[in-house]
């Protein structure tokens, strides 16, 4: 993967709007932006409402996803072209979610809905109608989704990528600050992760930084290129930013995103937890 | 009459920014957090709505984004220190530092075209 084949401009996606063959999807967890207004053409998906399972914790199995795409009037040969709010962070997570599900063609806008207002671009609040289709998809690349056992071992043994803000990786903090602190959780992060901030991979805009930032900035911070990796972050959408990072954009063999994260991690009974700014011992 | 707990564990469940302007949920213990609050407005004093503000610790590092309200609200919830507030918009630019103690810290944050 590249660059190439996993990231368009907001220019290029203004330029393609009416192209055949292309299904422009915003996804948030918030989706009053959308209904506020979006890019001219796109569809929805509601990270919490479309993606999650009511029931079970986890999120749509085969089934509800070929349901829901079906239903939202994507073909399997359509090229699906994702972005939204907060940095792309939903967006990166359904990029993820629809790789997972072996959909062959997807894209990030760069910079997503920020880089689309920063420049001014325009808006609309039409819903497009789109006629039903059969999606068909395939099974859960596992390649790509880490569990917590398979987290647990690899502690000290692969790299671990703990993607949230410096003071959440500390134990200083317990969520993103844009969200009340008061949580359920342990503090801290999983021992031996290098803290690599998804937001250094990010431009002011929202846009990624270059392929040779981005290896620099992994690099110094002591990501191993020899080892499987791991990305992580509270509830599994940071961490699917630097995973695209990881993965998409600077193609490294094998990188899984733990979805569970945090959440799961700093709840588990038994395991150890780090503090502090250092990685901590295996 | 638990609505206001469910609603602070559906914001919870999640990472993306609750409502800007929405009073602050009743179950938020302003003994313990540090919000940090303010309104955006442009060079002429209109407020500015759609604002990308990011708030970056004492490094510059960044910790976190929200989009200011329709009426140019934003807010943090962050911890005592010192930080830098930052807000990118279609109308412009600026920032401003503030030293944070606990409660409400409430700033004025202006944008222009460099």
């Amino acid at each position: 993967m590249s660059r190439d084949t996993a990231l368009v401009s907001a220019e290029w996606a203004e330029q393609n709007l009416e192209t055949p063959g292309l299904v422009f999807v915003e996804v948030d967890e918030d989706t009053t932006a959308y209904d506020g207004g979006h890019i001219p053409g796109a569809i929805k998906l509601d990270w919490k409402k479309d993606l999650q399972d009511p029931v079970r914790r986890d999120f749509v199995n085969q089934e509800q996803f070929e349901a829901l795409l079906s239903e939202r009037g994507i073909s399997n040969d359509d090229t699906v072209i994702l972005y939204g709010g907060n940095n792309n962070w939903f967006a990166a997570y359904a990029y993820w979610y629809f790789k997972l599900y072996g959909h062959e063609q997807v894209r990030l806008i760069d910079g997503g809905r920020k880089k689309w207002e920063l420049d001014a671009r325009v808006y609309t609040k039409d819903v497009p109608v789109r006629e039903k289709t059969s999606y068909t998809a395939k099974a859960p690349n596992l390649e790509i989704r880490a569990f917590r056992d398979e987290v647990v071992q690899a502690i000290g043994v692969k790299n671990l990528v703990d993607v949230r803000s410096p003071d959440e990786f500390a134990g200083r903090l317990l969520a993103p600050a844009h969200l009340p602190q008061e949580q359920s959780q342990r503090g801290g992060h999983i021992p031996t992760a290098i803290s690599v901030p998804w937001s250094k991979a990010a431009n002011e805009d929202g846009t990624f930084k270059s392929d040779e930032e981005l290896a620099k900035i992994y690099g110094e911070a002591g990501l191993d290129g020899s080892k499987d990796t791991i990305a992580y972050c509270r509830i599994g959408e940071r961490s699917s930013h630097t995973w695209f990072v990881l993965k998409e954009i600077l193609g490294h063999e094998n990188v899984k995103n733990y979805d569970g994260s945090w959440t799961e991690y700093g709840s588990l009974i038994g395991v150890p937890i780090a503090l502090g700014d250092e990685p901590g011992k295996a | 009459m638990t609505s206001p707990a469910t609603n602070v564990a559906n914001v919870a469940a999640g990472c993306a920014a609750p409502d800007q302007s929405a009073p602050l949920p009743s179950s938020v213990d302003l003994a313990k957090e540090t919000v940090i609050t303010g309104i955006v407005r442009n060079a002429e004093g209109e407020v500015v709505g759609g604002a990308y503000v990011r708030l970056l610790d004492g490094s510059g590092e960044f910790t976190a984004e929200v989009v200011s309200s329709p009426e140019g609200v934003f807010r943090f919830f962050a911890a005592p220190g010192s930080w830098t507030v930052r807000a990118l918009s279609r109308h412009g630019n600026g920032e401003l530092a503030v030293d944070a103690a606990r409660g409400v810290n409430e700033i004025a944050l202006n944008v222009a075209t460099a």
